[in-house]
């Protein structure tokens, strides 16, 4: 049998030996650090402190506001300077909490202390997760407290831990999964403690042998454990696909994992629930790759969020060139980012920084229907006609030739030989029958 | 930092491929096809290719200087287009209709509608056939080592037996890139190795060729592989059923596509006037291909049942 896959994707360069052999370094912040409400999906959450108020490490400042919002927890401790909006990695401005580092990182009562899982409740696992702060570490910023609490809990019969990073220069989850491997397995253990009917299976691309082999070793005695190498192919670590290639279960626009029987956790994520449970300590840090051909010394960090990118530039020894794009997150799904005065987020997996941007250095020539986004588009759709309708701007057609099935993954941009700008026309068109639905939705109300 | 830096949506990187680089591919595939035309019809053959070539180039240049579009030369399109055009030629022929078969197919098939990727029929095999209408004669002598004889096919029709090697290695009359089976075969590969085109198309359509002609012409071995060899159907199906832009996107269109090229070339060969029918029968389904797309929509990920 071939290794596990999905049909489509591409193949991009992968610039993953810039950092794959850097340990993760602890990285302390320096200045001061910004806790913005919304790094999640959902409401964003309430702040708890004001203006002048002494926080601590491991303190709960902001609140989750809804079923679907997530709490923040502040990182060090110090003194509140302003509760004000500031600018994060997708060019708004989130409200957010501004903290004067002490240094001393003084931590409230308990944190950090050995907790044994199997003593808890699934309840209480559930409330510990959710008290965290834990969200999808990936990108997406989904609550992973909403994710741990399905309709159906018996319906769940597989947890899987998305190790395949399939994004391009990325290597944090690897580095975690090379140098905490115990941390992952503990974790998936807490997870599978909650769905009694689960298996739990480690999903990593094949790019990544040594991972692979420290992983399966690991998990020889688990019963309820395995790993699965995958091909190494963009977008592998796509929630649709991954699920896909592991179960050969199908799951679209309209469904959750869940409905599959499935529920997806990032490697960072899982970590994070074995931190939160088994060391009582809430979502205070992430692994972050700071790398490209720009940066001097490409590295991976263990920092601290709130801590100001610029930091993380100077630490990996500053710019060796001078970029023309700076990117938080992957080239395929990253977003661009126009200073480097924002914080880093609970979703922020890296920071690449690039010499050349390939997208100003192509020139957008007509489509020659080469087909060729037909047969790397992981949702088996058709982009050229979904092109055709988002350049009429025409939403009823958008919808009839599936464009809601995207995911925005990028593949069809990436191999479009005519360099047109087909994810980024999707996006707007997507966004656009969401809030046609959903004025819709509430004119019928 | 002095530099503003850039900012777009993502994804921010880009393959390496481009029209051009794709275009220069279809090229090269037609290379040994036009090697052994030029070895076998002689410089006759060399000088239609230059001419139409440097038609379909500079009827682009022209045409865009002209409108004040941007000049797209250099995509490479065009010289495809005219290589194509040529290769369909008799090698004999006066040098002034390829030179305007060229500027047909550039200005009025392609640029007329849009430009690239506008055209919903192939420019070369439209220009190709106005000029048969328009100059049969002319355009359907084909002579060989100094005698004009008549295609293999045609021989068939009128009922003789046809040398299935001589036309797999080209040993016979015909357009200058028709001939050699084998030297469009291994063009063919090409392009499907560099993932240029599927297999899908062709293999669609020769099959299909073969069992019409099976059913309603000879039940007889060499009658098939004649009418698989000769006619035109490796160059058409290789290089002119899967042009891009004329031919369906989806996969299961691609398939729909090739059984009808092939009924409908059977149809000309077998029940039609003419020995042949490749270029006809690829111009008319071209025009079926937003109605062949529009019933073969995949189902996306995950809706399969629906």
């Amino acid at each position: 049998m071939g290794l596990a896959t999905f049909k489509g994707g591409v193949h991009p360069y992968e610039g993953k030996e810039l950092s794959e052999h850097k340990p993760v370094q602890v990285l302390m912040p320096k200045g001061e650090l910004v806790y913005p409400m919304s790094q999640h999906i959902g409401a964003p959450a309430t702040p708890l402190v004001k203006k002048g108020d002494k926080v601590l490490a491991g303190q709960k400042i902001g609140e989750a506001s809804g079923f679907i919002s997530a709490n923040v927890i502040c990182s060090v401790s110090g003194t509140v300077k302003a509760v004000e909006p500031r600018r994060v990695a997708n060019g708004t401005m989130v409200n957010s909490i501004i903290v004067e580092n002490d240094g001393e990182y003084t931590a409230v009562e308990g944190l950090g202390a050995d907790r044994d899982p199997k003593s808890l409740s699934k309840q209480e696992i559930r409330d510990i997760v959710k008290e965290a702060g834990i969200v999808g570490l990936g990108g997406a910023g989904f609550p992973t407290h909403v994710k741990l609490m399905p309709k159906d809990e018996s319906k769940i019969d597989y947890i899987l831990v998305n190790g395949a990073e399939c994004e391009p220069y990325l290597t944090s989850d690897y580095r975690l999964m090379m140098e905490q491997p115990e941390k992952l397995v503990e974790g998936l253990k807490v997870v599978l403690q909650l769905f009694d009917n689960a298996k739990g299976v480690i999903g990593i691309e094949n790019n990544k042998p040594e991972a692979i082999a420290k992983l399966q070793e690991l998990v020889k005695g688990e019963p309820r454990i395995e790993v699965c190498p995958l091909k190494t192919k963009y977008p592998q670590g796509g929630e649709r696909s991954l699920i896909y290639a592991i179960t050969g279960r199908k799951v679209n626009s309209s469904m959750l994992p869940a409905d599959a029987g499935c529920i997806v956790d990032n490697v960072d994520t899982v970590i994070s629930i074995y931190n939160a449970v088994c060391k009582t300590t809430p979502l205070m840090r992430r692994v972050v790759t700071v790398t490209g051909d720009a940066i001097a010394n490409p590295q991976n960090y263990e920092v601290k969020i709130g801590t100001n990118m610029q930091e993380l530039v100077e630490a990996a020894g500053g710019f060796k060139t001078e970029p023309e794009k700076l990117i938080a997150g992957g080239p395929m799904m990253g977003m661009a980012l126009f200073t480097t005065d924002i914080p880093v987020t609970k979703t922020n997996s890296a920071l690449l920084c690039m010499t050349k941007d390939e997208v100003a250095a192509n020139e957008e020539t007509p489509c020659i229907r080469c087909g060729k986004c037909v047969s790397a588009c992981p949702s088996n759709i058709v982009p050229v006609m979904m092109m055709k309708a988002a350049l009429k701007g025409d939403c009823e057609a958008f919808e009839k030739v599936n464009g809601m099935e995207c995911m925005e993954c990028g593949s069809c941009t990436f191999i479009c030989p005519a360099k047109r700008p087909l994810t980024q026309a999707f996006k707007e068109m997507r966004k656009t029958v969401m809030a046609n639905r959903r004025k819709k939705a509430q004119e019928g109300k | 930092m002095n530099k503003l830096l850039n900012v777009s949506s993502s994804p921010h990187v880009r393959s390496h491929e481009s029209t051009q680089s794709i275009m220069m591919d279809v090229a090269i595939a037609m290379l040994p096809a036009t090697a052994f035309g030029v070895f076998q019809f002689g410089l006759n053959a060399l000088l239609v290719l230059i001419v139409t070539i440097a038609a379909c180039v500079l009827s682009e240049y022209i045409f865009e200087k002209v409108t004040h579009r941007k000049c797209t030369v250099y995509d490479l399109s065009a010289v495809v287009t005219g290589m194509i055009l040529a290769l369909n030629m008799p090698a004999d022929i006066p040098l002034w209709i390829p030179a305007l078969g060229g500027v047909f197919a550039i200005v009025v098939v392609k640029q007329l509608y849009g430009g690239l990727g506008q055209n919903f029929m192939n420019p070369a095999l439209a220009a190709r056939c106005f000029l048969l209408i328009s100059f049969t004669g002319k355009m359907s002598t084909f002579t060989l080592d100094g005698w004009t004889g008549a295609t293999p096919l045609a021989v068939l029709k009128a009922g003789g037996e046809a040398d299935v090697l001589a036309m797999f290695l080209g040993k016979i009359p015909g357009t200058i890139g028709e001939v050699s089976v084998l030297a469009l075969l291994v063009g063919g590969l090409y392009l499907v190795w560099r993932k240029v085109i599927s297999l899908r198309i062709p293999v669609t359509y020769i099959l299909t060729t073969a069992v019409f002609v099976f059913i309603f012409g000879q039940q007889d071995l060499n009658y098939v592989l004649a009418h698989i060899c000769g006619g035109g159907l490796i160059f058409g199906a290789f290089f002119m059923a899967t042009d891009y832009v004329t031919s369906p996107i989806t996969p299961l269109g691609q398939i729909l596509f090739g059984i009808l090229l092939g009924v409908l070339t059977g149809l000309f060969r077998i029940f039609g006037g003419s020995a042949e029918g490749v270029s006809y029968a690829i111009i008319i389904s071209n025009l079926l291909v937003p109605l062949i797309e529009r019933v073969t929509l995949p189902k996306a990920f995950g809706k399969e049942g629906k």
